[in-house]
């Protein structure tokens, strides 16, 4: 499953696509603010040179017999403790592969965007600094060979998009949204953590080969502990049910950072782990199973979030939770669906990079305005934007011949064929999705126009517009990497033959299902929000669904009842007994010897008599010991 | 004269009483001249012994004890003397600063 | 034994009278009876060298400086009879009566055994037998006693002397200091005049007269005044002396009759110096 060749030739170069990033980002931010005019251009160049690097790898790659794709390289022995080492490596396969060319591609784009959009932010280096920072994390995550090196670059990740986030600091809720995303991410990497850790105890080893080889002789019992637990870091690190909460504050962060982190880089990386730890699901039902479940229901909650938000980041942040939702589920599916799993990843990373970069070119347009009750009637002010994010429309609500119709769709079919329920479950969220983005493509460019007399709405420089054109056209073409059945053959050797389906039901007739699903969706909101007007206010009545959705269905006051108020109940009280208990004591014991001396020194009263009265009394008794022992 | 048991029971009397003159008087230069008696009680005490004994000895001691004594009350009367010259007072219990 | 019977009550009364006196003077004089009974006791105990010692050091010497010290601080000063510590006298009363009764007891109890006397100890006499011990066994102990002795004489050197803080005044830091009272305080700048100038007398209680023949009383020593022992200088004798120093009598009449005549006895004792001057100069 996991076999390795050596990497030799352009192979060999892996670890540049890592350090490349990894040196613009120290320069950038050691250099400090000598490297102010070159910031924008180093750190777009890095991921760039990356890309190239990655794009001439591939083709190599493509190049080699299938058998020995799985190029690895060892570069370095980095722990070595006892009976306990771990080498730092680059493995550079199908899988890698991919991901390294939708991180770096995707990343340059969004780089190039945040030329344009950062142009008046007087921090526009460091900017690019924790972008490149961000791509090199991402990086190491996926190319790493070794659970640990991949933690090492997960725990990067995780710092970049905290850096990013709050990257606006003075802003309170930027700041409150960093520490959130970074505390939630915690619980995700506590499971990562406690995974690599039960590998040591289990096969002496972290790395993807010897688990992958230990695998088969373990015991059920551990394949599902493990197999929880890299859902539990896969569930934090992409936004899933539970730990769904921080990807919607998230986007306190600039628009461009956004983008990265739900097309190219974070929440890829948990459909990434369950896809890589394959091998670990496939032996064990119950955490197959839970990943599929916990992808089912992200993707309804995530859909039913985006369907009641005025936000339009955040409509795209529910939409992204949906659709990773539908990466897990497929995830989930096994060898059925990671092949699915991993296209629709592409897809989206395309259409939505397309999307989000789409949405912050209307923001900047708007002043900054994220409300979607106050656009209206934009396409015809922002031509190229309303083009290209139409593009990305219609690849996310699977319309036939775009990218997002192939990849849905196969996840769809692969879902029927697991399990009717969560078949019809996909399906439901297709028809969401839909009507979800209608709304958001009819409020923001369509019905009539709502914005204020001073706003000028004006198309994006050609910095911002370049990249949407780009991205656009991937979204439209992305389909062809399933043409002729190219990615499943592609990654066939690392996630295995996918099992024949067994259909109750001719193929088309699943399509036809789903674009009737589609339409459906696309209808109601027509007639919702396209056929009468938008009113600038949203409405207070509305039906509790609405209501829950407008608060995220509750996410954060689940968290607040069930963790945070307990919590700090339970330290509160340690406080007190800390305060009263152990302090009391202490402090108590202190005061008693304090007091008791306090008295005790009475007795030097400083007259001399008193001292010659105890001397005579000493003597009286030394005198009497005298006699006793004398005279007896 | 030779029942030692009085002359010690003498002995013991001056010196229970020089002790109790000590504890009671407050006059300095008067709590010091118990305390000579206490000593002179202890040299009677000496002597006697050197008697029944029939050994010089004890007379040695009680003369050792007068030299010591003599050096005693020089320094003593002196710092009786600094204090009353600064406090202006000889009573033992007004030098009572060395307390709590 | 007579002479233990004799001593004895002395002794135990002369120190009970010593702990009990007001007067430490008084303590110090029964400490004396004690001593030198004791010192006849010593001669009776076989110990002549130890009754020469006691009289000499401990009556002679110590007892004197006891005195000594008395007269400096203050021989009147009596302890105040009440107590200042709490219990301290009942206490010390029951301590002693316990510690004694325990001791008598004691050596009530304890069996000396037989006198051997010291005719055996000392062949050659008492004195020569103490000299060979202090001078053959003991003679390093003999020797450090002399230390001690050295070092209480330098302790009571230091404890006695008194530093001086500021320099010594000079004779030109005294004539500034009077011209300075004169200047503020109007102080005489002569030295005050002794008694009896110009009186017919010079005792110490005659006071000296002004130049109007008044007596100036500040002269005379406060004590004796309060005693009321001056005696007075009348107009009359003053007159009288003045003629038989100069043999001019209207230099001394004109004196005279400015000033108040007749007999009169001291003046007040407010009448101050320069006031009579100033009524002799008009």
């Amino acid at each position: 499953m996991l076999e390795t060749s050596a990497a030799d030739g352009v192979l060999a170069l892996g670890w540049l696509l890592v350090a490349v990033p990894l040196a613009s980002a120290v320069v950038l931010l050691v250099g400090g603010r000598r490297t102010d005019p070159i910031g924008h251009i180093l750190g777009t160049l890095a991921p760039l040179v990356s890309f190239v690097i990655g794009v001439v790898m591939f083709v190599a790659l493509l190049g080699r017999e299938e058998a020995e794709r799985g190029a690895g390289q060892r570069l370095f022995t980095w722990i070595d403790v006892g009976g306990f080492s771990v080498d730092m490596g680059v493995r550079f396969d199908q899988l890698s592969a991919l991901f390294v060319l939708l991180i770096t591609g995707v990343g340059s784009l969004i780089h190039i965007y945040s030329i344009g959009y950062m142009a008046h932010d007087p921090n526009r280096r460091r900017f690019f600094a924790f972008l490149n920072l961000f791509v090199a994390a991402m990086l190491t995550l996926v190319l790493a060979d070794d659970y640990l090196v991949l933690f090492l670059g997960w725990e990067g990740v995780g710092l970049a998009s905290y850096l990013l986030i709050g990257f606006w600091q003075e802003r309170w809720s930027a700041a409150v949204a960093a520490k959130k995303a970074f505390v939630v991410n915690r619980v995700g990497d506590l499971g990562m953590a406690l995974g690599v850790m039960l590998m040591f105890a289990t096969f002496g080893t972290s790395s993807f080969a010897g688990v992958a080889a230990g695998m088969p002789a373990t015991s059920d019992l551990v394949a599902t502990v493990l197999g929880l637990l890299l859902l539990l870091a896969a569930a934090g690190k992409s936004a899933q049910v539970p730990l769904q909460s921080w990807l919607l504050d998230a986007m306190e962060g600039p628009t461009p950072v956004s983008a990265l982190i739900h097309a190219a880089t974070m929440v890829t990386a948990g459909v990434y782990l369950v896809v890589r730890s394959g091998y670990v699901y496939a032996q064990s039902e119950i955490a197959s199973t839970a990943v599929v479940i916990v992808g089912l229901v992200t993707l309804l909650v995530g859909a039913t979030i985006g369907c009641a938000k005025d936000d339009i980041k955040k409509v795209l942040a529910g939409s992204t939770m949906s659709q990773i939702g539908y990466m897990m589920l497929a995830a989930g599916l096994g060898p059925a669906g990671y092949a699915f799993a991993i296209f629709h990843l592409l897809t989206h990373g395309f259409f939505k990079a397309n999307m989000f970069l789409g949405a912050g070119s209307v923001m900047h347009a708007m002043d900054d305005d994220v409300d979607m009750r106050h656009y209206g009637a934009l396409s015809r002010a922002m031509p190229v934007t309303f083009a290209t994010f139409a593009m990305g429309y219609l690849a996310i609500i699977g319309f036939p011949g775009f990218s997002g119709f192939w990849s849905k769709d196969r996840i769809i079919e692969a879902a029927f064929a697991d399990n009717i329920v969560v078949g019809l479950g996909a399906l439901l969220g297709a028809g969401i999705t839909a009507f979800y983005m209608t709304r958001l493509m009819l409020m923001t460019f369509f019905s009539q126009r709502r914005w204020e007399d001073g706003v000028k709405p004006h198309e994006s420089p050609l910095s911002m517009t370049g990249p949407l054109v780009v991205l656009a056209a991937l979204s439209v073409v992305g389909g062809v990497l399933i043409l002729g059945g190219w990615i499943v053959d592609w990654l066939e050797p690392l996630t295995g033959p996918e099992p024949e389906h067994a259909f109750g039901f001719p193929a088309w007739l699943m399509t036809v299902a789903v674009t009737v699903v589609v339409i459906a969706g696309v209808g109601v909101a027509w007639a919702l929000f396209g056929a009468r007007p938008v009113e600038r206010v949203p409405r207070a009545r509305v039906s509790p669904v609405t209501r829950a959705a407008r608060r995220d269905l509750y996410g954060d006051a689940l968290n607040e009842t069930v963790f945070m108020r307990p919590g700090q109940r339970l330290t509160r009280s340690l406080v007190q007994v800390d305060d009263r208990g152990i302090d009391g004591s202490v402090t108590g014991l202190a005061a008693l010897v304090s007091g008791t001396s306090g008295q005790a020194r009475r007795t030097q009263t400083g007259y001399v008599r008193s001292y010659a009265l105890a001397m005579l009394a000493g003597a009286l008794l030394v005198v009497l010991s005298l006699l006793a022992v004398t005279l007896t | 004269m030779n029942d030692a048991t009085a002359l010690l029971t003498l002995s013991a009397l001056l010196f229970t009483i020089g002790a109790v003159g000590v504890l009671v008087r407050r006059n300095a230069i008067v709590v010091f001249m118990c305390v000579e008696l206490m000593l002179n009680a202890t040299n009677l005490a000496f002597v006697t012994f050197a008697r029944v004994n029939g050994n010089l000895d004890g007379q040695i001691a009680a003369f050792f004890v007068m030299v010591v004594a003599a050096a005693e009350v020089v320094v003593g009367l002196s710092i009786i003397v600094a204090i009353f010259r600064t406090r202006r007072s000889a009573s033992v219990d007004d030098a009572s600063l060395l307390k709590y | 034994m007579i002479l233990f019977w004799v001593l004895a009550p002395v002794m135990v009364l002369a120190a009970l009278g010593m702990v009990a006196a007001r007067k430490a003077v008084h303590s110090a004089l029964l400490l004396a009876v004690v001593m030198i009974s004791l010192a006849m006791m010593y001669a009776g105990l076989e110990a002549p060298f130890l009754f020469a010692v006691q009289i000499i050091v401990y009556t002679g010497a110590i007892l004197m400086l006891f005195l000594f010290v008395l007269m400096l601080v203050g021989v009147d000063a009596s302890d105040s009879v009440v107590e200042t510590i709490r219990g301290q006298r009942v206490l010390a009363a029951g301590l002693g009566v316990l510690f004694g009764a325990t001791v008598v007891l004691g050596v009530a109890q304890t069996s000396v055994g037989v006198v051997q006397g010291l005719a055996a100890a000392a062949p050659e006499g008492n004195v020569v037998g103490v000299a060979q011990l202090i001078f053959g066994r003991y003679v390093l102990a003999f020797e450090i006693t002399s230390a001690l002795l050295i070092t209480a004489a330098l302790g009571a050197m230091v404890l006695a002397h008194r530093e001086r803080l500021t320099p010594k005044d000079t004779q030109r830091d005294l004539a500034e200091q009077r011209m300075r009272s004169w200047s503020e305080h109007g102080t005489a700048l002569t030295p005050a005049p002794t008694p009896g100038v110009y009186a017919r007398h010079n005792a110490v209680d005659t006071p000296a007269l002004l130049p109007d023949g008044t007596p100036a009383m500040s002269t005379v020593s406060r004590s004796l005044q309060a005693r009321g022992t001056v005696r007075s200088a009348t107009g009359r004798e003053v007159a009288r002396t003045t003629w038989q120093l100069t043999g001019d009598e209207g230099v001394a009449g004109r004196h005279a009759t400015g000033a108040p005549t007749g007999e009169y006895d001291v003046p007040p004792t407010s009448q101050s110096v320069a006031t009579s001057g100033d009524g002799g100069d008009a």
